[in-house]
């Protein structure tokens, strides 16, 4: 299979970037590490006019321990994740699932910016920076702007940037220690989560977050409250499918999905010590 | 427009569409037939090729996000004598594979493992294979030659 014809663009840097998407609007996309945006372009579910390419941007590749958080250059790819440092020891539950997430080779190519910008509510860390209490740092014409993670997934495959605006930095508060829990359920190893749960202690409380459970990723609101309000694991996790609308596939129907939620957020909460 | 890319160490420049992948840069303008393509859909791996020195599936790379990068393919991995590669070794001495259609992306994943972790665990190997599928289910021995080229010594080094 081989992708509509479209022109590409190389920009040297996020300005170049930002110009070249001011130029083309809705007919660009940004191309990064390619792996959620190039299998919708070979099976033509997209077919963006023109591509510019900021995978080589060195300048979107780090992570930065900044007081109280990380701060992580978008283009940072999940195997650089799973492995750094300063993300193992500061937040633990990021390193480890960015090293989840599909297989090596996919993890040598995407980068976390991709993958949240990409709006795929069945993405693995699109929930954990949500279950963090994370933002995303956008850059357009008239400089940068920060986004609370619960805002910027807005709908299936739609993200509250504008056409012009570049992802270029994830931040998520510091949570250390071994207080989270990961859970996905997949058929195949490399897969997209059927369901998957995200628990994170954080100074705030514990956060809750829900992969694929509908158009967008979810917190799990109604499990979070009841922690808070002393409610052990079994009890909270009983209330992890309020308020979603999971698809119906052949991987499950929507009972079905609600109930791995409520056994994948039970684990999740347990391993995170509720 | 031009793609240069160093592929094996040799320099390739080609003219080539926007759109061409890696995979088909490699087979259809490079000249290198030991990539194969399976599945097509970055699932299978056997279109694993190292891009500066890490696995990726070539089928989901376009030529152009390569450019100036060090591309090695199944060819790259013989030393100028034709002596094989260590992985290729134990691929050979351990029966690594049945029909073979999955062994040149296997090799490539193998190394770039080995790269990354010099002295796995099975458990580490099987984990770290899982983006290779072997359609024969030969991963049995796939998995033991795997063990053993990371005990060659000069893999080591």
């Amino acid at each position: 299979m081989i992708p509509a014809s479209f022109d590409y663009l190389r920009a040297g840097s996020v300005a170049e970037a930002i110009t070249m998407l001011s130029d083309h609007g809705e007919d660009a996309k940004l191309l990064a590490g390619g792996h959620s945006l190039l299998p919708l372009m070979k099976f033509r579910l997209a077919t963006p006019a023109v591509l510019v390419d900021i995978g080589q941007l060195r300048e979107l590749n780090y992570v930065r321990g900044e007081g109280g958080q990380i701060a992580i250059g978008a283009l940072t790819r999940h195997h650089d994740i799973a492995n750094s440092p300063e993300v193992r020891a500061g937040a633990p539950v990021l390193a480890h699932v960015a090293g989840q997430v599909g297989d090596p080779q996919v993890r040598h190519r995407g980068t976390i910016g991709g993958s949240i910008a990409h709006g795929d509510s069945a993405s693995d860390l699109p929930a954990v920076v949500l279950a963090l209490g994370g933002s995303l740092i956008a850059e357009g014409p008239s400089g940068r702007r920060e986004i609370a993670a619960h805002d910027f997934h807005l709908s299936f495959f739609e993200v509250s940037l504008e056409p012009d605006e570049v992802l270029v930095e994830v931040r998520v508060p510091r949570a250390p220690g071994d207080r989270w829990g990961f859970e996905k359920l997949t058929k195949r190893a490399q897969d997209w989560a059927i369901v998957g749960a995200v628990a994170a202690r954080t100074e705030e409380g514990v956060g809750v977050a829900l992969i694929n459970m509908g158009p967008v990723p979810l917190r799990a609101t109604a499990v979070e409250s009841a922690v808070a309000s002393g409610a052990g694991a079994a009890e909270a996790a009983q209330l992890a499918a309020e308020n979603t609308e999971p698809a119906a596939d052949f991987n499950g129907s929507v009972e079905y999905r609600q109930h791995v939620a409520r056994v994948l957020v039970r684990r999740a909460l347990e391993q995170a010590s509720v | 427009m031009r793609i240069t890319i160093n592929v094996n160490e040799r320099s390739e420049s080609h003219e080539v569409e926007a759109r061409t992948l890696l995979v088909h840069y490699l087979r259809d303008e490079a000249g290198l037939t030991g990539t194969n393509i399976g599945c097509d859909t970055t699932s299978c791996g056997a279109c694993t090729v190292l891009l500066n020195g890490e696995s990726v599936k070539s089928c989901t790379v376009l030529a152009a996000q390569a450019e100036g990068t060090n591309v090695t393919t199944i060819e790259g991995l013989a030393d100028a004598d034709g002596r094989m590669h260590p992985v290729q070794q134990a691929f050979q001495e351990y029966h690594g594979l049945q029909c073979g259609y999955c062994t040149p992306g296997m090799v490539m994943a193998v190394t770039s493992l080995l790269a990354e972790n010099a002295d796995p665990t099975e458990e580490d190997i099987r984990v770290g294979l899982e983006g290779n599928l072997c359609r024969c289910t030969g991963y049995h021995n796939i998995v033991a030659a795997a063990l053993a080229a990371s005990k060659i010594p000069e893999l080591r080094a």
